[in-house]
C-alpha cells in the first residue's frame, strides 16, 4: 500500500516537473511547479522528514511560489491568461541532458551504497533544533545574516532609479 | 519499494528536468523555475542519504538551509528580474547580451 | 666600529670637512650666516683632535710610531687596490699643519670675505680642499694619494677663480690648473711604473721591492722617480713649471695663505719626503739642481717685484725650492722641518698682507679712489703706527723667513743648508747647489726686508687714505698674532733645549731621517753626519749672508743712502729680466703655446677639409643608400609579408573563433554540460 503511494507520488512529482519544463504557457508552468513541490513534500514524508515536509509547504509553497507567479504578472503586460514563451536549443539540449541521465542512472545503480538501517524516529523537529543551536550554530547565524543581506538586497534592487 | 535507489532515481530525473528547463527556456521566471527545479533535487539526495545513514539529521540541516538560500536566492533574482524589465522592457536572457556587444 | 683613536681621529679628521663641504655647497644660501659657522666649526674641530693627535705623539716619544688600516676598494682577481690611511709622525705633524692654518684661513675669511657673493661657495671650497689636502696626507697608497692630488688641484682651481667675473682671475684659475696637469701626468707615469714593476700601489710594498733590488732598479727606477718628481714640480710650482703660482694670487688672500704658500704647494714637498726611499742618487741630483735653481730664480725675480702679493709668491717659490733642494740633497726631514716652519711664518705673511690689503681697499674706497692699485706697495709707507699688531706680527715672521736667529726660519733654513754644503763638500762638482742656496738666502731677507720698509715705515706716498688706514677686526688679528708667534723657535725646539742656536727639539726626535730604500745609497746616519761636521760652517754663512741682505736693505729703502734707481739703471738689462719674471711666460707663449696652436690649427683645418668632407660624408651618403634599400626590404618583405601576416592570420582565427562565444547564457550552460559528459566519457572508458 504504502509503495504504491510511493509510486503514485513520484510519478506526479516527475510529470509535473516535466510539464514545469516543457509546457510554453509561464502560467501554467507555475501551477505546475505548485504540484512537483506538494510532491516533493510527500516523498520527504515518506523519507521520515516531518519538520522538512512542513517548511517545503511553508516556504517553497507560500513564499517562493508566490513570488515566482508575483514575478510573472509583474514583467508581463497581460493580455490573457496565456503567457507564452517560446523555448530555444531543446534538441541538441535534450540530447545533451538525457545522455547526462543515463550516467547519472548509471552511477546510481552501480555504486556500491553503504546503508544502515534505523527505526523511525518519534520527530525530528527536537532533534533538528538541538543541532540548529550546537553543532550548526555558526551556519544558522551566518545564513540568517545572508537573509537579512538578501531582503535588504531586493529591496533596494526593485526600488527602482529614485 | 523504498530504497535509496529510488529516491535517487527520482531525485535525478527532477535534476535533469531542472538542468534541462534552466538550459532551454528564455523567460528569466522559467529559468528561475528550473533552479528551483534543480534545488529540490539537491533537497531529496539530503534528506534520502539521511535517512538511510542512520538517520543522523545532519542532511535535515543541508535541507533547511538550502531551502533558506532558494528563497533568498528567489528573492533577489526577481528583484534583478524586475530590474531588467524596467530597464530593457524584456524577460529574455538571451536578449540580455548588452556585454557581447 | 674602530675602536683605536690613532685611526678614528685621523678618518674623522679627513672626513669633517667633507661633510662641511656637503653641506655648505647644498644647503648654505638656505642655513644662517651662509653656514660659514658649519664650515668653521667642522674644520676647527678637525684642528682639536689634530691636536689630540700631537699631543699623544709627544706624549709617547717614539720615532717609528706607526699605524695603518685599510680596505679593499678594487678586487678584480689579480687586480687589487686598496685604499687606506697611514699614521705616523710625519702624517701627525703634517695634520697639525693643514688643520691649524686651515683653522685659522677660515676664521679670517668670515671678516676678509664679509658680503661677498659667493660667501657660502668660498666656505664651501675651503672645506673640500681640507678635506683632499687631509686625504694626501693621509694616504698610504699612490692611488689614493693621485686622488686627493687631483682633488686638491680642483678645489684649488674653483677657489683661484673665485671672483670668475675678473678675467685675470678666471685665467689663472684656468693656467693653475692646466700646469698643474702637465706635472700630473709625469705623476701618473710614475705610478703606472712602479705598478708594473711591483704589482702594488701601497708604499711599504713598494719601499721593500725597491729595498730588495729585484723588481725595479737603475734607470727604470730613476725614471719613475722623477715622474713622481714631475707631479711635486707641478703642485710645488718649481721651475720650470713654476709661472702658475704667483698668477694664482687672483683668489682671496685667505686662500692664498692656505693653498698657495703653506698648504697645498706643500703637498708636493710632503710627498718628496713621503716617497723618499724611492729615488735614486741621480734622481735626486736632479732633484736638488730644480730646486736650487727655483730658489735662486725666484728670489731674483722677487727683488723686484712691487705687488705686495707678487713678492711673496716668489718667495714661497723661492723656499718650496729650498725645501726640494734639502730633498735633493738627502736632508729630507730637513725639508719637512722648514715645510713647517714656512707653512707658519708664510701663511702668516699672506694673512698680513691681506690685512694691509683690506685696509688699503676700504681707505680707497672711501677716498673714492678706484684707480690706484691697493696691493702695490709704492702707494703705501708709513702704516707702522695704523697698523701695529699686523707690523710687528708681519715683522717677526720676516725676521722668521730671512733667518735670524731667535726665529724659526732660522733653524730649518740652517738645516738644509748645512745638508746642502756637506752634499757639496763630498761632491765637489756640484759647487753650485750650496752658492745659489746661500745666494737665495741673502735675496730672501733683502727683499722681504725691502716690503717691510716699504710698506711699513718711511713716509706715506699717498697722504689722503692714511685717516682711513686702521687695524682689521679681530677676526683677522687674531690668527695674525697666533701664526706670528708661532714664527719663534720655541715651539720647535721644546721641550729639552732652550738655545736658539740648535735645532735639536721635539720635532728632530721624532720626525727622523730613514734610509732610502734605493740599494747603494749613502745612509741616514752618514748623511746626519756629514750634514752635522757642515753645521757650524753653515750656521756662520747663514748669518752673514741674511745680515748682508737686510743691511742692504736697510740702506737702499730706509736710510736711502744708495738709491735703488741707479743700481736698477746701472744693471738696468738684468733688473729688466727680473722686473718681467726672466721672461718665462712670454717665451712660454711663443714657443710652446703658439706653435702648439698653429699645429692644432692645421690639424683642425686638416680634418674638416679632408676628412670630415669626404670620408666622414662619404661613409654618411654610403649608410644612406644602404638605409633606403635596407627600408625598401624591410617594409615590403618583412612588415607586408611577414608581420603583418601574422597579424591578418590572428585576425582571421579570431574572428573564426569569435562566433563560439554566442553571448547566450544558455548556450554557455549547455557547453558545460556537455564538457562535464564528455569528462565523463573519458572518465568512464
Amino acid at each position: 500500500m504504502a509503495d504504491i503511494v510511493f509510486w503514485i507520488i513520484s510519478a506526479l512529482t516527475v510529470m509535473s516537473a516535466a510539464f514545469v519544463v516543457l509546457n510554453n504557457q509561464l502560467v501554467y508552468s507555475a501551477v505546475a511547479l505548485l504540484f512537483t513541490l506538494f510532491g516533493t513534500a510527500g516523498l520527504y514524508v515518506f523519507l521520515w522528514a516531518d519538520f522538512i515536509a512542513g517548511i517545503q509547504i511553508l516556504v517553497y509553497v507560500g513564499g517562493i511560489l508566490v513570488l515566482v507567479i508575483f514575478g510573472i504578472m509583474l514583467t508581463n503586460k497581460i493580455k490573457s491568461v496565456r503567457i507564452s514563451h517560446k523555448s530555444m536549443q531543446q534538441g541538441v539540449g535534450g540530447v545533451v541532458i538525457f545522455w547526462f541521465f543515463i550516467f547519472l542512472f548509471l552511477a546510481l545503480t552501480k555504486a556500491p551504497w553503504a546503508v544502515t538501517e534505523a527505526i523511525e524516529p518519534v520527530g525530528t523537529v527536537r532533534g533538528i533544533g538541538i543541532l540548529l543551536l550546537t553543532d550548526y550554530l555558526l551556519p544558522f547565524e551566518i545564513i540568517s545574516v545572508l537573509l537579512l543581506g538578501a531582503l535588504i538586497g531586493a529591496a533596494v534592487l526593485s526600488r527602482g532609479d529614485s | 519499494m523504498n530504497s535509496l535507489e529510488s529516491y535517487l532515481f527520482i531525485s535525478s530525473m527532477l535534476f535533469c528536468l531542472g538542468l534541462f528547463g534552466v538550459i532551454t527556456r528564455r523567460n528569466a521566471i522559467a529559468v528561475l523555475m528550473g533552479v528551483e527545479l534543480i534545488l529540490n533535487a539537491a533537497n531529496i539526495n539530503f534528506v534520502a542519504f539521511s535517512k538511510f545513514n542512520g538517520m543522523n539529521l545532519d542532511g535535515h540541516i543541508f535541507a533547511l538551509l538550502v531551502i533558506v538560500l532558494a528563497a533568498a536566492e528567489a528573492a533577489v533574482a526577481l528583484a534583478i528580474i524586475i530590474n531588467i524589465y524596467n530597464n530593457m522592457n524584456t524577460v529574455n536572457i538571451d536578449d540580455v547580451s548588452e556585454l557581447k556587444r | 666600529m674602530i675602536e683605536n683613536p690613532m685611526i678614528l681621529f685621523p678618518l674623522l679628521i679627513l672626513f669633517l670637512p667633507l661633510l662641511s663641504f656637503v653641506i655648505v655647497i647644498f644647503f648654505g644660501k638656505n642655513l644662517p650666516r651662509q653656514g660659514d659657522w658649519v664650515a668653521v666649526g667642522s674644520i676647527v674641530a678637525t684642528f682639536l683632535l689634530a691636536c689630540y693627535l700631537f699631543l699623544q705623539m709627544l706624549l709617547n716619544y717614539d720615532p717609528d710610531f706607526s699605524h695603518g688600516a685599510s680596505f679593499s676598494w678594487i678586487n678584480l682577481g689579480e687586480f687589487k687596490i686598496d685604499l687606506g690611511i697611514l699614521v705616523d709622525n710625519l702624517t701627525i705633524v703634517m695634520l697639525l699643519i693643514v688643520t691649524l692654518v686651515s683653522s685659522c684661513t677660515h676664521i679670517f675669511s668670515i671678516a676678509y670675505m664679509k658680503g661677498d657673493i659667493r660667501y657660502n661657495r668660498y666656505f664651501a671650497y675651503l672645506g673640500l680642499f681640507t678635506f683632499s689636502m687631509n686625504g694626501i696626507v693621509l694616504a698610504d697608497n699612490l692611488i689614493s694619494m693621485y686622488m686627493s692630488w687631483e682633488l686638491v688641484g680642483v678645489s684649488s682651481y674653483l677657489l683661484i677663480g673665485h671672483w670668475f667675473e675678473k678675467d685675470s682671475a678666471a685665467n689663472a684659475s684656468k693656467k693653475a690648473f692646466l700646469t698643474n696637469r702637465v706635472g700630473d701626468i709625469g705623476f701618473f707615469i710614475g705610478i703606472m711604473l712602479l705598478y708594473s714593476a711591483v704589482g702594488a700601489f701601497a708604499f711599504s710594498p713598494i719601499f721593500e721591492s725597491i729595498a730588495g733590488g729585484q723588481a725595479i732598479a737603475g734607470t727604470t727606477l730613476t725614471i719613475a722617480g722623477l715622474g713622481i718628481f714631475m707631479g711635486a714640480v707641478g703642485k710645488s710650482s718649481q721651475f720650470p713649471l713654476h709661472i702658475w703660482l704667483p698668477d694664482a694670487m687672483e683668489g682671496p688672500t685667505p686662500v692664498s695663505a692656505l693653498m698657495h704658500a703653506a698648504t697645498m704647494v706643500a703637498a708636493g714637498v710632503y710627498m718628496c719626503v713621503r716617497l723618499f726611499p724611492i729615488f735614486t742618487p741621480s734622481a735626486l741630483i736632479v732633484i736638488a739642481y730644480i730646486g736650487a735653481i727655483t730658489a735662486i730664480l725666484a728670489a731674483l725675480i722677487a727683488v723686484s717685484q712691487n705687488d705686495i702679493k707678487k713678492v711673496l709668491a716668489y718667495s714661497t717659490v723661492s723656499q718650496l725650492g729650498f725645501m726640494i733642494l734639502a730633498v735633493g740633497t738627502g736632508v729630507y726631514t730637513a725639508a719637512f722641518f722648514h715645510l713647517l716652519t714656512h707653512a707658519m711664518f708664510k701663511a702668516n705673511l699672506f694673512y698680513c698682507s691681506g690685512s694691509v690689503i683690506h685696509s688699503m681697499h676700504h681707505a680707497l674706497h672711501k677716498a673714492h679712489d678706484h684707480d690706484t692699485d691697493p696691493q702695490d706697495m709704492r702707494n703705501m709707507g708709513g702704516f707702522k703706527d695704523k697698523m701695529p699688531i699686523t707690523y710687528f706680527s708681519m715683522l717677526v715672521s720676516t725676521l722668521a723667513i730671512a733667518g735670524v736667529p731667535l726665529f724659526s726660519g732660522f733653524l730649518s733654513k740652517d738645516a738644509i743648508l748645512a745638508g746642502t754644503l756637506s752634499f757639496a763638500q763630498h761632491h765637489p762638482g756640484h759647487f753650485l747647489l750650496p752658492l745659489f742656496g746661500f745666494l737665495a738666502a741673502a735675496l730672501t731677507a733683502f727683499y722681504m726686508f725691502r716690503l717691510i720698509f716699504m710698506t711699513f715705515h718711511g713716509k706715506p706716498n699717498i697722504k689722503s687714505i692714511m685717516k682711513d688706514i686702521h687695524e682689521s677686526p679681530k677676526e683677522m688679528t687674531g690668527p695674525i698674532v697666533l701664526l706670528g708667534s708661532l714664527s719663534f723657535f720655541i715651539f720647535y725646539t721644546l721641550p729639552k733645549n732652550f738655545n736658539p742656536m740648535k735645532d735639536k727639539g721635539w720635532f728632530t726626535d721624532l720626525i727622523v731621517p730613514r734610509n732610502s730604500a734605493v740599494p747603494g745609497s749613502l745612509t741616514a746616519n752618514e748623511i746626519a753626519n756629514y750634514a752635522h761636521h757642515a753645521h757650524y760652517l753653515a750656521m756662520g754663512l747663514s748669518l752673514v749672508v741674511a745680515s748682508l741682505g737686510i743691511l742692504l736693505a736697510y740702506l737702499i729703502y730706509q736710510r736711502k743712502v744708495i738709491s735703488a734707481k741707479n743700481i736698477s739703471k746701472r744693471f738696468g738689462f738684468f733688473y729688466d729680466w727680473s722686473l718681467n719674471k726672466f721672461y718665462f711666460d712670454e717665451n712660454y707663449n711663443r714657443y710652446l703655446y703658439q706653435p702648439f696652436l698653429r699645429l692644432a690649427h692645421t690639424i683642425s683645418w686638416l680634418d674638416w677639409e679632408f676628412y670630415d668632407k669626404y670620408f666622414i660624408n662619404g661613409f654618411g651618403r654610403l649608410t644612406k643608400l644602404l638605409s633606403t634599400i635596407s627600408g625598401k626590404f624591410d617594409y615590403s618583405g618583412i612588415d607586408q609579408g611577414f608581420v603583418d601576416g601574422f597579424g591578418r592570420a590572428s585576425n582571421t582565427v579570431g574572428k573564426l573563433l569569435r562566433n563560439v562565444q554566442t553571448g547566450r547564457l544558455q548556450n554557455y550552460l549547455l557547453f558545460v554540460v556537455a564538457g562535464i559528459l564528455v569528462i565523463i566519457i573519458a572518465q568512464a572508458f
